[in-house]
């Protein structure tokens, strides 16, 4: 499978980027480690016709702490986040799913940044980001501005990202002293979640139980109130709307969630 | 079209090509070296996994572009002290690590990458380090025997 014809074009700072996106418009994508967008461009579901590669944008890439945060570059490839020290010590919510996405060499080449602008619900790292409550940092013709994670997913790979936008960091709250716990539940090893569980703190996201990915609002509110985590766990498909495919139907994902969710609860208890 | 320059087990290598071109067909066509398979060509199989700048990538998922500039080593870019193999292709040698052998390049050159990361891994950190790539033929065990046998015996890559 290849690809259709396209204009591959090479920047190399954020303000080149954006200018590169305003010049090219609609038919314009950008171009990261390439693992959500090259294999639906050779499946023909997405056709543009120039690709600017942002790949060797180096100031957006790396991980540092700052006030309180971890501030992530959009351009950091998943093995990095996975190994990184101070991901692992003060974001390991966030370590944790970087080491789950799809396989070595998919880890190799992806990004965060490109993982979460797909706006895949299954993504590993959105569902995580959700529960860890980040925000997303952008840069568009109106200057930068940040997106908090709760406004990001609007709906099916669709994100609160402009057509002109370019994702620069993603940051995140310090939570070394949260529970936490990330379930994901896969056909294969290396697969998409068929349903996953990322939970930090109070928050508790569901991966692959709806278009975007969703607080499991009915648990939280039942932990909040008393429940035993069995009883809290049983609520959670409630609001959710997760659909029937190849890897499994709704109703089977309706029970994975609640068995996950209790999973994860039973793994952060573990780590209080 | 752009013009490439991709360096290609130690070889420097020029050469005009269509933008859409994928590295594994890079490699394949206009390189002439054949050992990286295509598979699933949907980056799941990992029969296309070569060493790009020390990592191993599936190269039906990278653009020719992508790796311009770049360095790549492909299975016929390895070797060592076992009569002319390295200690991962002997492992799969000694321990039967293959079958019909049509996953066996992306396999070595995923081992390859692991040991020279990871010289000593656990079993775990074996498989952990194989998920992204399928063998329809031997079930894994002997595969994981062949790592572990090349671990034992060193001189990776």
């Amino acid at each position: 499978m290849i690809p259709a014809p396209f204009t591959h074009v090479r920047v190399s700072s954020t303000k080149e980027a954006s200018d590169a996106l305003d010049h090219y418009g609609d038919d314009a994508k950008l171009l990261a480690g390439g693992h959500s967008l090259i294999p639906l461009m050779k499946l023909r579901l997405a056709t543009p016709s120039v690709l600017i590669d942002i790949m060797r944008i180096q100031e957006l890439k790396g991980i540092r702490r700052e006030n309180g945060n971890i501030v992530i570059g959009a351009l950091t490839n998943h093995v990095e986040i996975e190994r990184s020290p101070i991901v692992q010590q003060y974001a390991p919510l966030i370590a944790a799913a970087a080491a789950y996405v799809g396989d070595p060499q998919v880890r190799n080449r992806g990004t965060i940044g490109g993982s979460v602008a797909h706006g895949d619900s299954a993504s590993d790292l959105s569902g995580a980001l959700l529960a860890a409550n980040a925000t997303f940092v952008v840069s568009g013709p109106s200057g930068i501005r940040q997106i908090p994670v709760a406004e990001f997913f609007l709906g099916f790979w669709t994100t609160a990202l402009e057509p002109s936008d370019v994702m620069t960091e993603i940051s995140i709250p310090e939570a070394s002293q949260s529970p936490w716990s990330y379930q994901k539940f896969t056909i294969r090893s290396q697969d998409w979640a068929v349903v996953s569980v990322a939970l930090s703190g109070s928050r508790i996201v569901l991966g692959a139980m709806g278009e975007i990915p969703l607080r499991a609002e009915a648990t939280e509110q039942a932990l909040l109130n008393g429940a035993s985590a069995e009883e809290a766990s049983k609520l959670a498909a409630e609001n959710t709307n997760p659909s029937s495919d190849l890897r499994a139907s709704a109703d089977y994902r309706r029970h994975l969630a609640q068995v996950l969710v209790l999973d994860a609860l039973s793994e952060s208890s573990s780590r209080i | 079209m752009t013009t490439v320059r991709i360096t290609i087990n130690g070889t420097a290598q020029q050469h005009d090509v269509e933008d859409r071109t994928l590295l594994i067909h890079y490699i394949r066509e206009n390189s002439r070296l054949t050992g990286a398979h295509i598979g699933c060509d949907t980056s799941n199989c990992g029969a296309c996994t070569v060493i790009l700048n020390g990592q191993a990538v599936k190269s039906c998922t990278v653009l020719a572009v992508q790796a311009d500039g770049e360095d790549v080593i492909t299975v016929e870019g390895i070797s060592g002290k076992f009569n002319g193999l390295s200690a991962v292709q002997e492992g799969f040698r000694q321990e039967h690590g293959l079958q019909c052998g049509y996953c066996t390049p992306g396999m070595v050159m995923a081992c390859t990458a692991l040991l020279n990361e990871n010289p000593k891994p656990s079993e775990h950190e074996i498989r952990h380090a194989l998920e992204g790539n399928i063998c329809r033929c031997t079930g894994y065990e002997m595969i994981v025997n062949s790592v572990r046998w090349a671990s034992e015996h060193g001189d990776a890559q």
